[in-house]
């Protein structure tokens, strides 16, 4: 346990503060001990999705962030429905409304901001409202049930959201505003006209350049004066003119404040041990009310908090999305036109698409585009990057040119931007790559790899790892040989011929016999091992699931909550009525919470309790249908000359067929298959890794494909007459992939590294495919199924069972 | 800080794991290959992976959902990536089996 933990109070339980809280724990676990005051009723809840609930896309209970189980889990205790009232900064202590007084050693402020009300005459009446939390948000869901209509005033981003809502629950509304075009701090004039006339078109109306003077009614609001003589009639006004920072407390407190609580760059007032972070802070005279930079203040603040070293925050360049369904609008930076700048635009009000980059000094300064947003992440890194794009501008404009696609690797990395993710498995950017490389020394994938966590997970981002690596290492590249994972430098095939001619026969062996530096492996040679030993002495070999991955163990796919899928084996997927019911009733009475159809022609039932897995393949009584394992996944099928009036042959029979040979098998890697009935091939057969497409008269045989990482084509491996042929060269090629690929490699992979010829070639002769056949077939005569061995096994049973109640002793 | 009896060691294989609830607290309970019994949160710092899932080779285990290794003695995660995870007290009678826990 911990020395004594300093007490930290956050004032405020809304996104800025509590982001900063999360990134502290992340950081220092258990330096502090954490209470929390907020004045709403309601756990840490995501502002920015108002909208989404407003809209009806979204309940409440979908945009909270943090519920009330993750304040328990960190043992912070949280107090709702209380207002800090002061702060005693010399005792250090907080009192709220409620009585309660708590002494801190830190303080953070996180007050946010209140909606600025105009101070109109009329403003007190019932009716007239902000946007700002859930119960605004209540009230205009109520009214919208008893009025018609609703006013907002304001074009800017929250007064249009606020409009669209209104839209959404039947109300006519019109936005009042000052200006002569809406969102004008967002966006340029060419834009805001092409997003007003979309938003008419939505049957939104504007009452443009229009200065309220003040509200009418008697208890309720009736209208809406303008200062020039005109009224509005209305049954609700939404005042969305903008927020100011809540800073009553600060300023009670004797904290330095001008229009936020005045900040340094490390979120700190000018009272020791009292800090501010989010909309009520002001920062190099700038308080923001988007959620970026207080994301950006909070993760600072936090390394402040946790001892950690930060350069500290430095301001934030702010880009706004608007979203209103159906429009898209992005802008970022200086997006008007300033003396000395020079802007390029694009419009096409054909698709409705507008475009403007604004440029100083070869820097792009500024962007707005409408219509089609997808380049704002890239131009916005540019413009905080400020990196030179001379030459490239019209290539920014128009998008990428045909050249650029083809220059060499090289130069496209070159030209992309630090914060683009190379590695999008574990979000490594190019930028991170590179520091790698240049400071970190990393002069390999491996260890760029064990450095970042590039390539790490899926490794489909490899040829880029390696193509930065050459760019940024050039003559340094060490080719390190490398092995099969960090425990060894032998590879694959040395590694298997070492077990063949020591005949080692177990993980163990291997280990300590070919010198590890790891004494017990790791979670990819343990596997990779495992399976060599296995596919080496498929009659001695006892397999070790303690080596096996998670899902292979357990004989399900683990999912992102700890709870498991069941995919029983449908074969060719074809079912029947009787086992439709049998899976439905099984579902239902585990109460099954997602029963999906899976792309393979078969049922995964989702969201299953471990403890449940075993009973629910006794009352299944089906096979496994492997769907969680380095094996014979599925076989895709047509309906075939079954039903189909194309069919030439029986696709159905031939999958049905192979899925009974294969299953069970253990393989390099995943292994799919489909058979067409026709060259329509409407099982997608050519993007599987053993695919057969049924022609008159025979069956064409396809090999490598693959729909997933790196889509491939399959090739062509040869044309047959006989169902018995189609057997006998798919166990060919499958065992002598199992004898010749590495673990993890797939035959798509596999086909490119050996060339198809050479596959061709080893798979000739009649003889070379029957004794590879027989082989294959010794291996599957040994398989059993894994669900009804568990089931009848209480010793692998009772891994699926929580420990009982723990005693006190 | 209370003592409980939440096992035997017969209930864990070699390299395997068990779980179990104390309040709302899951526990994951590891039997190492040299036969030491450890305890941890059952809990990736990361995103919640359930730990007593994972794979252990030598006295870390395996994050089964993004590969995340933890120490299981000192609870550390291993670099790359960085975290802690709470381990807690065990004690084996080795007589009678019995595993206990000190929370």
């Amino acid at each position: 346990m911990s020395a004594i933990r300093k007490k930290l109070i956050l004032v405020g339980n809304g996104m800025a503060g509590v982001r900063a809280i999360e990134h502290l724990l992340k950081l220092a676990p258990e330096a502090y001990e954490i209470t929390i005051f907020g004045s709403e009723p309601h756990p840490n809840y995501n502002r920015i999705m108002l909208s989404s609930v407003l809209a009806g896309g979204a309940s409440m209970d979908e945009i909270i962030i943090n519920d009330l189980e993750w304040y328990r889990s960190f043992n912070i205790t949280l107090y709702t429905g209380h207002t800090v009232t002061s702060i005693d900064t010399v005792e250090r202590k907080v009192y709220t409304d409620k009585g309660i007084e708590a002494r801190y050693d830190e303080l953070i402020l996180a007050t946010g901001s209140n909606p600025f009300m105009l101070p109109l005459p009329g403003a007190e009446k019932e009716g007239v409202i902000a946007f700002r939390d859930i119960k605004d948000t209540r009230i205009m869901q109520e009214t919208s049930q008893k009025y018609k209509k609703a006013l907002v005033i304001g074009g800017g981003l929250l007064g249009l959201e606020a409009a669209r809502g209104l839209l959404h629950l039947g109300m006519e509304v019109s936005v009042v505003h000052i200006h002569d075009y809406i969102m004008e701090r967002q966006l340029d004039e060419a834009a805001s006209v092409m997003l007003r006339k979309e938003l008419e078109e939505q049957g939104m109306k504007f009452l443009l350049k229009k200065q309220s003077e003040a509200i009418l009614g008697k208890k309720r609001v009736k209208g809406l004066l303008f200062t020039d003589g005109e009224v509005a009639e209305t049954d609700l006004i939404v005042m969305a003119v903008g927020i100011k920072p809540n800073i009553e407390l600060a300023r009670k407190s004797s904290i330095k404040i001008n229009r936020g609580i005045i900040v340094n760059d490390y979120l700190e007032t000018n009272i020791p041990g009292i800090y501010a972070v989010g909309e009520c802070a002001e920062h190099r005279g700038i308080a923001y009310g988007l959620v970026a930079p207080l994301y950006e203040q909070g993760a600072v603040l936090a390394k402040r908090l946790a001892g950690v070293p930060t350069e500290g925050y430095t301001g934030s360049i702010t880009s706004t999305k608007l979203k209103v369904s159906g429009v898209d609008v992005f802008s970022a930076g200086q997006f008007t036109e300033q003396p000395g700048s020079r802007a390029l635009r694009y419009q096409d009000e054909i698709d409705g698409v507008y475009k403007k980059l604004v440029i100083q000094d070869d820097k792009l300064i500024g962007a707005v585009l409408f219509g089609d947003t997808n380049d704002g992440a890239q131009l916005f890194s540019m413009i905080k990057k400020s990196e030179n794009i001379k030459g490239k501008e019209k290539e920014l404009l128009l998008g990428i040119s045909g050249d650029a696609l083809a220059s060499p690797k090289g130069n496209r990395l070159e030209g992309m931007a630090d914060d683009e993710i190379i590695c999008g498995c574990n979000g490594v950017s190019k930028g991170a790559i590179a520091e790698a490389i240049q400071s970190g020394g990393c002069t390999s994938v491996g260890q760029i790899k064990a450095c970042t966590k590039a390539s790490a997970s899926c490794g489909g981002c490899k040829p880029l790892v390696e193509g930065l690596l050459q760019l940024y290492a050039g003559d340094h590249v060490v080719t390190v040989k490398e092995g099969i994972c960090g425990c060894t430098t032998l590879g694959r095939d040395e590694i298997v011929a070492e077990i063949k001619r020591m005949e080692l026969k177990t993980v163990k062996e291997v280990i300590n016999v070919l010198d590890w530096s790891n004494e017990e492996g790791c979670a990819k040679c343990r596997p990779s091992l495992n399976y060599y030993l296995g596919m080496l002495w498929p009659e001695e070999y006892v397999d070790e699931k303690e080596s096996r991955y998670t899902n292979e163990r357990y004989h399900a796919n683990i999912q992102k909550d700890g709870t498991y899928s069941v995919v029983p084996r449908i074969y060719g997927g074809v079912t029947s009525p009787a086992e439709l019911i049998k899976i439905a009733e099984v579902a239902a009475k585990f109460k099954v919470p997602l029963v999906k159809f899976t792309g393979g022609q078969r049922l995964d039932l989702l969201g299953v309790k471990k403890e449940d897995l075993p009973k629910m393949w006794e009352e299944l009584d089906m096979a496994s249908g492997h769907a969680y394992g380095k094996t014979l996944r599925t076989v895709k099928t047509c309906v075939g000359s079954t039903y189909c009036r194309f069919g030439t042959q029986d696709a159905l029979g031939m999958g049905i067929r192979l899925e009974k040979a294969f299953e069970r098998l253990n393989t390099p890697g995943k292994v799919k298959l489909a058979v067409s009935g026709c060259p329509r091939n409407c099982a997608e057969a050519t993007i599987k890794d053993f695919g057969v497409v049924a022609i008159d008269g025979g069956w064409e045989l396809h090999i490598g494909g693959n729909g997933g990482v790196h889509v491939r084509a399959t090739d062509l491996l040869c044309v047959v007459k006989t169902d018995d042929e189609v057997l006998e060269w798919a166990s060919a090629f499958l065992q002598y992939y199992r004898e010749n690929a590495g673990w993890n490699e797939r035959t798509a992979q596999w086909v490119e590294r050996v060339g198809l010829d050479s596959i061709k070639q080893a798979l000739e002769l009649k003889e070379e495919r029957l004794a590879l056949q027989e082989r294959i077939q010794k291996t599957l005569s040994l398989t059993t199924d894994p669900w009804k061995q568990i089931v009848n096994e209480p010793e692998l049973r009772k891994n699926f069972e929580e420990l009982s109640q723990p005693e006190t002793v | 800080m209370t003592k409980m009896l939440v096992g035997n060691l017969t209930d864990i294989d070699i390299r395997g794991s068990r779980k179990f609830k104390v309040g709302d607290k899951e526990i994951a309970l590891f039997r190492l290959s040299g036969g030491e019994v450890l305890a941890v949160e059952n809990k990736c710092p990361h995103k919640g992976g359930v730990l007593s899932e994972g794979m252990v080779c030598g006295s870390k285990v395996h994050c089964p959902l993004h590969d995340w290794r933890i120490d299981l003695h000192s609870g550390a995660v291993q670099a790359p990536d960085s975290g802690h995870v709470t381990t807690y007290e065990v004690e084996v009678d080795h007589s009678s089996g019995h595993i206990y826990l000190t929370i």
